[in-house]
């Protein structure tokens, strides 16, 4: 048992592939996360605008992103961009699909966070003379994200597990390196390794988000 | 009487099919305090949120200290910063200290340094008797507190007229004083100020005049004395008989 799925040569043999893994897994993170967020942050101030003319194709994205698996999305773009001479790599493709995906997402919160802001708020700002961008900026969207902060950190904490779609395209993340592992030793410890790392990188970020659930519900 | 520093003609308003303003023309001398009394959707607050463009008119024009605020090539925004404006609910920005919310558009519209804004802010605050208060965020003020430190924000930017949208409604009987004292302040320091409210006794003390509306019209305007008094139309005689009872 120990020897199946705890071994420790194995670990030791697996590990730097394993290391190189998660290297790659952050990196896809610090990518998709803040391209999701720019994504949805577009998405949530052309939510802004009233005209029919960027509503309806808004509204028809972010249902047809929301509702378009990610996996699907993700082995479209690789396996069929390619015949429209766009050879995007796994990176590029993974990049992309989550940006549409997770940018959706992102967007919808926003959205809400923005619009849980009282218009009082922005008429005191715009009273006072600054702008509507600066008003957004500066009054509006920190109380949106304030307001917002646990589901922004649950779609952040989804995004980062998602990353693991990366495998199918063959994407050298976490989960593809275990796999490697594994069909090279013939035994399943990277796999128990890497989800011990996904662990031990998701976990704080699952305590924060309860604490701040918890004072959520509190002041609620 | 001088030219007037606001002057608002023939304004009419909807929302949707509701014919809000119909036909309103209000014009304010400097240094004049202008009291605004009458029934709930008689048009009072959206002819003030009218004087700083918050409600465009659909027609009419509305000139404020020289500057048309309907113009297309104004830029409202710099027209903005000589109207202060002050809110029922306050409309502090509670994820920022006092001081914070009396230097944004300091810093933001008016370019000071974050240095030059920190000492008019502070003066601000001052002015309103909450100087020592300058750290605190909204959340940790009194009512009355929070509208003085509205008021701050407002004449930070050193406006040449003041808007009060019902200023004393929201909070407790015993912090009016409070609020009603910065107003008296403000006013003894030469203020225009147009003022949406029903303190009475205000009125009576400081009030240059008083305009009575209804149903989207000023129905009749004069001396605080006349209008409580002896007001000569049935609706105005109906609403101050009303007031006067509570």
């Amino acid at each position: 048992m120990l020897d199946t799925f705890f071994n420790i040569e194995i670990m030791k043999a697996a590990w730097p592939i394993l290391l190189a893994g998660l290297g790659n897994t952050l990196l896809l993170s610090a990518t998709v996360v803040p391209l999701g967020l720019l994504g949805g942050l577009i998405l949530a101030l052309l939510a802004r605008l009233r005209s029919p003319w960027v509503r309806w194709p808004l509204m028809a994205w972010v249902d047809f992103f929301r509702a378009f698996p990610p996996l699907v999305l993700l082995i479209f773009l690789y396996a069929g961009l390619p015949f429209i001479g766009l050879e995007l790599g796994g990176f590029g493709c993974v990049a992309i699909a989550f940006f549409l995906n997770t940018g959706a997402y992102y967007g919808e919160i926003l959205r809400a966070g923005i619009d849980s802001v009282p218009s009082g708020q922005s008429e005191a700002a715009r009273s006072t003379g600054l702008s509507a961008t600066q008003t957004m900026a500066w009054v509006i969207l920190p109380q949106a994200v304030r307001n917002v902060l646990p589901d922004l950190m649950s779609n952040t904490l989804e995004v980062v597990k998602l990353t693991a779609l990366g495998s199918v395209v063959a994407m050298p993340e976490l989960l593809f390196q275990a796999r490697q592992a594994q069909s090279l030793t013939y035994n399943p410890t990277p796999i128990v390794v890497a989800a011990l790392i996904y662990f031990a990188l998701l976990w704080p970020l699952v305590r924060l988000l309860s604490r701040l659930e918890n004072r959520a519900l509190r002041t609620g | 009487m001088a030219a007037p520093i606001i002057e608002a003609r023939a304004i009419h308003k909807h929302f949707g099919a509701l014919h809000v303003l119909k036909g309103v023309d209000l014009q304010v001398a400097e240094r004049e305090l202008v009291f605004v009394i009458g029934p709930s959707g008689s048009g009072k607050s959206t002819l003030l949120r009218c004087l700083n463009r918050l409600e465009t008119p659909a027609s009419g024009s509305v000139v404020v200290d020289g500057i048309d605020l309907l113009a297309r090539a104004t830029d409202i925004n710099r027209a903005r910063q000589r109207i202060g404006m002050v809110f029922q609910s306050f409309n502090l920005y509670p994820h920022m200290t006092a001081l914070g919310n009396v230097t944004l558009a300091l810093r933001k519209v008016a370019g000071k340094t974050a240095a030059e804004a920190e000492a008019l802010g502070l003066a601000a605050l001052d002015r309103v008797g909450l100087r020592d208060r300058a750290g605190h965020t909204p959340g940790q003020l009194s009512g009355g507190q929070a509208q003085r430190v509205a008021i701050a924000r407002a004449i930070a930017l050193e406006p040449r007229v003041m808007l009060f949208d019902e200023p004393t409604s929201a909070l407790d009987p015993e912090l009016v004083g409070s609020v009603l004292a910065v107003m008296r302040e403000l006013r003894q320091d030469g203020m225009t100020m147009v003022v949406v409210s029903h303190e009475m006794g205000f009125a009576r003390a400081a009030a240059d005049r008083v305009v009575f509306m209804d149903d989207g019209q000023i129905v009749e305007q004069g001396a605080p004395a006349a209008i409580f008094e002896a007001p000569q139309e049935a609706r105005t005689r109906a609403f101050i008989g009303q007031i006067q009872r509570h």
